[in-house]
């Protein structure tokens, strides 16, 4: 057998947490190998809504989240590929009264963060988006959120990564992983060997195997986002539209493009089989979207769905992700568990863990997010 | 024994032969069917209150086409018979059906699907211009609503379709421009031991273009299409003849098609294996001899499990309606087997001459200008496809989709797939299998957001 390949860091998983980071590390000089089982981008990365949502989250997020958003922001100049990131306001929505207290204390909390949220009465939202249902009676704006295309977003990442410098590396399955003295040493099925003193695993819903590996398990659960589009129209819906509900099944969401296809989701999950990649929808959680989605745009109805699609995604139980150091192995950091809002997260992640990795601090606090909070006594 | 649920997709030849063998059985099929009355597309009906003969819609066909009707009403309530209904998804072996805006669910023990076919299109320039149709399509207008496409119409491309529809259409007093084909005459010499393994057949393939000779329309075989021109609609259609020459000829419409392509989403979403199959350049769900797929309690039959014609899906869906009896149990006689499996050898055989006579011309699709559009929903073009295989190195066609939209639009590539594959083969020069198939997604036609369970 050959003798590894060096470099200062190994990322297991080229999803758009993985293919950040490369392309952060090499901003900063760092040599890194992104090592990606199929192709860049292709799971939960290339299969999501494309939300670039920033309101609505975890409180302890914001500020990545923030992080993340400035960088959507120059997305283009950064990697030289347009991924179609539009900065078109993203609205939550509310049915029920109880409901408007929910979205203007968030709204108080989250100017603490710096970012300003604008709470529209029923009247101010019909007079901007005349579409929506008259039962909609308030609605949350986060004027500068918007959302872009993730087919495109983390194969961007990884191709600038290579351009830069990094070795990014597909179709290597990573096998085996371990630490001998200082270094990891990474073993893939037909790709090579690898040697690093530091790696980073983002391998999504696959991820907890390795973390496990290593003396850390986690409760992730994979499942599918059911997600579907519709045939094209006329541009006329600006902003990415969430309905915000205590009833996890009213949970729509819906946004345009630019060439006039309307992406919806949300609501329910389905079937994701990790050992197989492959996720599903399920026709009836289909159907069961419809009457939501037009309790939101009653026009729609007018529409036809031309493709619905799945992503493997990994959950857990608290619904926040995983990112920061082992809490055992020197060397060793995770980014994955991203709970189906990890898309808007991803520039900002892949910089912050670069600069973790690189200096041994991070400047965006992550804290809440370590995965010693899954340690068992 | 518990009653067995066995459901029919496609009431086509296939679809209503094996109603016909299930009910036999003592069984009653569900049969649904996106058309309103029966038949499939081979023998669709004229709408209610048109009198053409069925000599005058089937041809030499009519006596088949009015054994296909008449299968069905003869079964009365035997069959669970359910026309305008869309089979738009299965699911842990129920079907999802669609009738207007009403969904409801069919749970099922077997499943047979005669989903049959669509035209192979390869694009070319103008192609999308109002005047061009498919040749199915032009064929359906006629057949159907007693409709011609055009004053003027050029049929272009390859396949037994293509003398058969320009005949029909002179016949019917069309004038027909020209009939343009890109393959030779020595592709049909090859084909001709092959092809002799149905006489009739051969003899009424030779009859169409005999007649069409005889009527004056002009036949050019061995052609290179260049493009159709023309700015709101056809004006003309520019082509190579065998010697090289260039031409353009006036029309004000295009009938284009190069042979059948099987539908199989359905099949896909059966979750059945598929395998590339050399000889229709396509991925096709594997079966054995009888119809059976790697999905238990799933069937194939007629064309939309491999392009043999209307006679052998006759065949094929008596032969899968036996198959699903015998798995599930019910005595069926070997003999029945063994004299279905037989009459389906010359069918097989014939096919392969059509392919010899009728090759599909890869190279064209591989050799379409950048700017020519591929994909029709999505209005992408080949150059776009050529560079999402370079700069952003798919390689494969569900990453060409993911990056370029191929294949993501209303038809799900099932237009534009078969040249859009090609194109990506050879921007990736690797040969055609390995860029794959579009992955199979679900609604298998457009879902209206309007949808609604049934109470």
């Amino acid at each position: 057998m050959s003798s590894p390949i060096a470099s200062d860091v190994i990322v297991v998983g080229g999803g758009i947490m993985g293919a950040a980071t490369a392309f952060f590390l090499r901003q900063r000089g760092v040599s890194v190998t992104l090592l990606e089982r199929g192709l860049v981008g292709q799971q939960a990365s290339g299969t999501n809504f494309g939300n670039v949502r920033r309101q609505g989250r975890f409180l302890p997020q914001v500020p990545l989240a923030n992080r993340s958003r400035a960088i959507w922001g120059r997305l283009n100049e950064l990697l030289g590929e347009d991924a179609e990131f539009i900065a078109t306001g993203h609205v939550r929505v509310c049915f029920r009264q109880e409901e408007v207290a929910g979205l203007e204390s968030h709204a108080q909390a989250v100017r603490e963060y710096g970012l300003d949220l604008e709470i529209l009465s029923a009247n101010e939202l019909r007079s901007r988006y005349p579409y929506l249902a008259p039962g909609v009676i308030a609605g949350s704006l986060s004027p500068l959120d918007g959302h872009a295309n993730p087919r495109l977003a983390a194969p961007a990442f990884g191709r600038a990564a290579a351009r830069a410098g990094a070795m990014v590396i597909e179709n290597a399955e990573v096998i085996g992983i371990e630490k001998t003295g200082d270094d990891f040493l990474v073993e893939t099925s037909g790709a090579g060997t690898y040697r690093a003193p530091a790696v980073q695993v983002s391998a999504g819903a696959w991820a907890g195997t390795l973390s496990a590996r290593f003396g850390e398990p986690v409760p992730m659960v994979a499942k599918g986002p059911q997600m579907a589009v519709t045939e094209p129209m006329p541009y006329r819906i600006e902003p990415v539209i969430g309905v915000s509900s205590s009833v996890p099944e009213e949970g729509i969401y819906l946004r345009q493009v630019k060439r006039g296809n309307i992406v919806w989701g949300g609501g329910w999950r389905g079937p994701a089989l990790p050992d197989i990649q492959r996720a599903y929808v399920d026709p009836m959680n289909t159907l069961r979207q419809l009457p939501m989605l037009r309790r939101v745009v009653p026009a729609l109805a007018a529409l036809r769905t031309i493709r619905t699609w799945s992503g493997i995604e990994g959950y857990l139980p608290d619904d926040i992700p995983i990112i920061g150091p082992s809490a055992k192995i020197p060397g060793l950091f995770y980014a994955f568990g991203f709970c189906g809002h990890g898309f808007q997260l991803g520039p900002g992640v892949g910089d912050a863990m670069a600069e973790l990795i690189a200096t041994g601090v991070t400047t965006t606090p992550i804290a809440p997010f370590s995965i010693a909070r899954f340690a068992t006594p | 024994v518990a009653a067995r649920t066995i459901l029919i997709v496609g009431a086509g030849p296939a679809g209503t032969r094996a109603a016909e063998r299930l009910v036999a059985a003592g069984l009653r099929p569900v049969l649904v069917d996106e058309s309103a009355t029966s038949g499939g597309q081979i023998y669709r009906r004229q709408p209610t209150g048109f009198t053409r003969s069925p000599e005058a819609l089937y041809g030499f066909e009519a006596t088949k086409a009015g054994a296909i009707h008449a299968a069905l009403p003869a079964l009365g309530d035997r069959v669970d018979y359910r026309p305008n209904t869309l089979v738009w998804h299965l699911w842990e072996n129920e079907a999802h059906l669609l009738t207007g805006t009403t969904a409801s669910r069919l749970r099922y023990d077997a499943l047979i699907l005669a989903t049959g076919a669509t035209d192979r299109i390869i694009p070319l320039p103008g192609w999308t211009l109002p005047g061009a149709f498919s040749l199915g399509a032009a064929q359906i207008a006629l057949k159907a609503q007693a409709c011609a496409i055009g004053q003027n119409t050029v049929f272009l491309g390859t396949g037994p379709l293509l003398p058969l529809v320009a005949y029909q259409y002179a016949k019917a007093g069309a004038k027909v421009a020209a009939v343009l084909d890109t393959s030779t005459l020595g592709n049909a010499i090859r084909a001709l031991p092959s092809l002799a393994a149905r006489p009739a057949m051969l003899a009424k393939g030779l009859y169409y273009t005999a007649w069409l000779k005889k009527a004056g329309v002009p036949h050019h075989r061995g052609i290179t299409p260049l493009a159709i021109e023309g700015t709101d609609g056809v004006a003309a259609i520019r082509y190579r003849d065998a010697a090289g020459r260039e031409h353009r000829l006036a029309c004000d419409a295009v009938g284009l098609g190069y042979g059948l392509r099987s539908e199989t989403q359905l099949a896909d979403l059966a979750r059945c294996d598929f395998a590339f199959d050399p000889i229709a350049r396509a991925w096709l769900p594997s079966t054995d001899t009888d119809g059976g797929t790697s999905t238990k309690g799933v069937y194939l039959a007629g064309d939309g499990a491999r392009i043999q014609g209307a006679d052998a899906a006759e065949i094929a869906g008596r032969l899968a309606a036996c198959a699903a009896l015998k798995d599930l149990g019910m005595p069926v006689p070997d003999s029945e087997l063994a004299a279905h499996r037989a009459a389906l050898a010359p069918m097989a055989r014939f096919r392969q001459g059509l392919d010899t006579a009728f090759p599909f011309p890869a190279a064209q699709a591989s050799d379409l200008p950048d700017d020519t559009i591929i994909c029709r929903c999505e209005c992408i073009t080949a150059g776009e496809i050529r560079s999402v295989a370079g700069e952003k190195g798919a390689p494969e066609l569900n990453r060409a989709k993911a990056f370029s939209r191929i294949g993501m639009g209303r038809c799900q590539g099932r237009m534009c797939g078969p040249a859009g594959a090609e194109i990506l083969a050879d921007a990736l020069s690797v040969p055609l299998p390995e860029v794959g198939r579009l992955r199979g997604q679900g609604p298998v036609k457009p879902l209206p957001l309007a949808t609604a369970m049934e109470p």
